[in-house]
């Protein structure tokens, strides 16, 4: 009976430390679901979704505040994994924010236009239009994620989204013409 | 010594019918010097190089027109003296079509070289030391000639042991003959070559490997490298593709290259015998890499030959030399007919990775048949060379599961085409590799820059909170100051200015001025931090939908009422959009957003309202 009883508590203590370990040990921080939702979703930062920035975004869906279709640039592509990521069904993409792009564009400031106001850099999520009061401004195009919101602010409209064009570095083999037809 | 006399054996492989008696009956010809040359900025792997040179600047043989940019990068010379006319995007040979910046120069025909070479020339290499060789063959801008066209200096500073230099003499694709000839004729020059090489990376011994079809390549070889035990001459068999670097490896020493790994994983270093010739002459020299051999053949050209062309050579010209056409080409490729690509004109230059240009007669090569379904026959995974499973890789690749392909080590494919060679229902099996080898580097891409824009909104965030931090207690330590101020100007009055001020005093205008610039600022500052320039652009980018939206539903735009109307509904969708933007940016209420997106709609529905406004 004594045996029995220090025998319990003996692996009741070595369980207990274990489990005390581990969980110092392999704590997680954070909220790991939102990082995989955020790693997901194309970064653009667009706000189309009605949140300011693509990791709100990721947070509202974790929370169940946000339906997983209300990201345009992310298309139906990021709709599918999501709704694979959290196990829900597909839906379609929400008409109301936006369609999805087809083509990757990049925003362009017609330099010979821009004021020099700033309302531009101050509207950029990504800090990727360079200049400073009263100076021409441009777009830094490789860190630009075609989000659109220096559009609006620019009183001058002289920002201008520009598709982004294929150059043998980026150009991708198609695939073949479909079995059965002619190649 | 025992494995380095025995010959070992790839799994799968084909025999094809060469074709190559076709170009070798005459010896390597020079090109003459055409009227115009176009140098592609990239005719490398790694980043294009950059131009050095103005518009109407001339230019001598020899000369450094472009500087590599970034380390996997080599220059590019100009290949004879004229004047550069133009830097702009011009079509090249790639599989894409697509142009890519090009330094053009028109010839003078004086083929004037530089008076005095860019770097020293060396009668005996063996003094200079392993870094001083790496750069000479960097500034002489030579990327590996076998087709690939990787930076050759990289190859030559390892940073390991390595155990054995090979050079591939196989060339094991049809028609190709531009290796075979440039070991015939000018064996002395690879040997000094690989002298070099051997010096430069400290490897023992070299193995240089030759396919049994090429028995004047294999004396001419071996009697150069007589006087050098180091070197030794090793004939391999005629199949098709020794002339991978994965299968001459594994034919010569028995020893496979890892997956996704590269030949220096286990001790070995690879070249092709024209780049070790170029390293020659970059060293003795002083010659940068401004010519390369090029077979010039198939049945529609009148005298299939070798030329040693100078880079940039536009190919209509080559073809030119070597007595046109006989007959409009049924296919025209640069490579061969198994691992090359169709080329949409012969209006493009000779690059450094240019080894055949193939003119073939219409029916000449195997037509593109109609692809029919797969029969999951496996004759395809029998002639692997590298133990892949090609009928699940084509699954995978054509139902756009990449994770999948990649997984059965899609990117370990050499895409040699023996699959699709065999594979009864004619579906172009490579192709599929490929696109899905590309879809994956596309996607890489996307998350690198997703990666990056993201890292980039965090920083920006941490920048405004930062920000409005500081501003706080700049605005506390201010407020801190002036307490202190007035409690030691004036003890006696202290109470009643800390009561009366925030009522402002108008008895007292100094007291008065204060508060209000205080006033001021403490507006402005809880302006700047519950108004997120974000959520403003959001707030603004959706009024002006909404505007758009609401003049589109409503009446014709020229109709002042109906303008009026649809900018009344844009101003209220502005104000709730604002607010909405507001509350989820974390500011309960932000009148500033919200006036300005009032605005902008307003804007915005005038806009829509006039009829010659943009729409």
């Amino acid at each position: 009976m004594l045996a029995a009883i220090i025998a319990l508590a003996a692996l009741a203590a070595v369980f207990g430390l274990g489990l005390g370990f581990a969980a110092v040990r392999f704590k997680v921080e954070g909220d790991p679901l939102v990082e995989k939702i955020d790693k997901i979703l194309p970064q653009t930062q667009c706000g189309q979704c009605g949140f300011p920035g693509c990791r709100p975004y990721a947070a509202a869906i974790a929370e169940g505040r946000a339906e997983i279709n209300q990201c345009p640039p992310g298309g139906e592509e990021g709709i599918l994994k999501l709704a694979e990521l959290l196990g829900r069904e597909p839906m379609p993409l929400n008409p109301e924010n936006g369609v999805a792009k087809t083509v990757p564009t990049v925003a362009v400031i017609d330099e010979n236009a821009c004021i020099g106001c700033t309302k531009c850099i101050q509207a950029c999520p990504v800090d990727a239009i360079l200049g400073a009061a009263q100076q021409m401004h441009t777009v830094i195009a490789s860190e630009c994620t075609g989000c659109e919101l220096c559009l609006p602010p620019c009183p001058v409209d002289c920002i201008q989204m520009v598709p982004i064009a294929d150059t043998p570095r980026t150009w991708r083999w198609p695939l073949p013409d479909a079995v059965g037809k002619a190649t | 010594m025992s494995w380095m006399e025995r010959l070992f054996d790839f799994r799968g492989g084909l025999h094809l019918d060469e074709r190559k008696a076709m170009s070798t009956r005459h010896p390597i010809r020079v090109a003459p010097v055409p009227p115009q040359l176009v140098l592609p900025l990239s005719q490398h792997a790694g980043s294009p190089a950059k131009p050095m040179v103005r518009i109407g600047e001339r230019v001598r043989r020899g000369q450094t027109i472009a500087e590599p940019d970034g380390f996997v990068s080599v220059p590019i010379h100009a290949s004879s003296s004229g004047t550069v006319v133009a830097i702009e995007a011009r079509p090249i040979p790639h599989v894409s079509g697509l142009p890519a910046p090009c330094i053009v120069i028109d010839t003078d025909g004086l083929d004037e070289p530089l008076p005095t070479p860019e770097w020293t020339p060396v009668e005996d290499f063996h003094a200079l030391d392993a870094k001083t060789l790496r750069e000479i063959v960097r500034r002489a801008g030579i990327a590996g000639l076998g087709g690939a066209g990787f930076p050759s200096f990289i190859k030559l500073s390892p940073g390991r042991a390595v155990e054995t230099l090979i050079i591939n003499g196989a060339e094991c694709e049809p028609y190709i003959s531009c290796d075979q000839q440039l070991m015939a004729e000018r064996a002395d020059e690879i040997i000094g070559g690989v002298q070099v090489i051997l010096h430069a990376i400290g490897a023992p011994h070299c193995l240089i490997g030759v396919e049994d079809n090429k028995p004047d390549a294999i004396a001419a070889l071996r009697a150069a490298a007589a006087h050098d035990a180091r070197i030794q001459v090793r004939v391999v068999p005629t199949r098709y593709p020794q002339g991978g670097e994965k299968q001459l490896i594994q034919t010569l020493t028995g020893r496979e290259v890892p997956s996704e790994g590269l030949p220096l994983d286990i001790g070995l270093v690879v070249h092709n015998p024209g780049t070790a010739r170029a390293v020659f002459r970059a060293v003795r020299y002083a010659e940068p890499l401004t010519s390369r051999i090029v077979t010039v053949t198939g049945g529609a050209v009148a005298q299939p030959q070798n030329f040693e062309a100078r880079l940039g050579t536009p190919m209509r010209f080559l073809i030119e030399q070597a007595g046109g056409y006989v007959q409009a080409p049924g296919r025209l490729l640069m490579g061969g007919p198994m691992m090359g690509f169709a080329l949409p004109s012969d209006e493009l230059p000779v690059i450094k990775a240019t080894n055949c240009i193939l003119a073939a007669a219409p029916g000449e090569l195997r037509p593109d048949e109609t692809a029919m379904p797969c029969i999951r026959c496996g004759a395809c995974q029998e002639a692997c060379p590298i133990n892949l499973l090609p009928q699940q890789l084509y699954w995978h690749a054509r139902g756009g599961e990449y994770d999948k392909a990649r997984a059965l080590n899609l990117f370990d494919c050499i895409e040699c085409g023996c699959c699709a060679q065999v594979c009864p229902s004619h579906i172009p099996l490579v192709q599929y590799y490929r696109h899905a080898k590309t879809e994956i580097w596309a996607e890489e891409r996307e998350r690198r820059k997703a990666d990056a824009a993201r890292e980039r909104h965090e920083a920006r965030q941490a920048r405004l909170e930062r920000e409005a931090r500081e501003r706080q207690q700049a605005r506390a330590r201010k407020k801190a100051q002036l307490a202190a101020h007035k409690a030691t100007a004036d003890p006696s009055e202290a109470p009643l200015t800390a009561s009366v001020a925030p009522a402002v005093n108008t008895d007292d205008p100094v007291a008065a001025a204060i508060a209000a610039a205080k006033a001021k600022k403490a507006a402005k500052a809880s302006v700047a931090e519950g108004d997120d320039p974000v959520a403003r652009a959001i707030a603004a980018a959706k009024a002006k939908k909404a505007a758009s939206a609401a003049s589109a539903d409503g009446a014709p735009a020229d109709d002042p009422v109906a303008a009026a109307i649809a900018a009344a509904k844009a101003r209220k969708a502005a104000k709730a959009a604002g607010s909405e933007a507001a509350s989820a940016a974390g500011a309960e209420d932000d009148p500033v957003a919200r006036a300005i997106a009032a605005a902008k709609a307003k804007k915005a529905a005038r806009e829509t309202a006039e009829p010659d406004g943009e729409p």
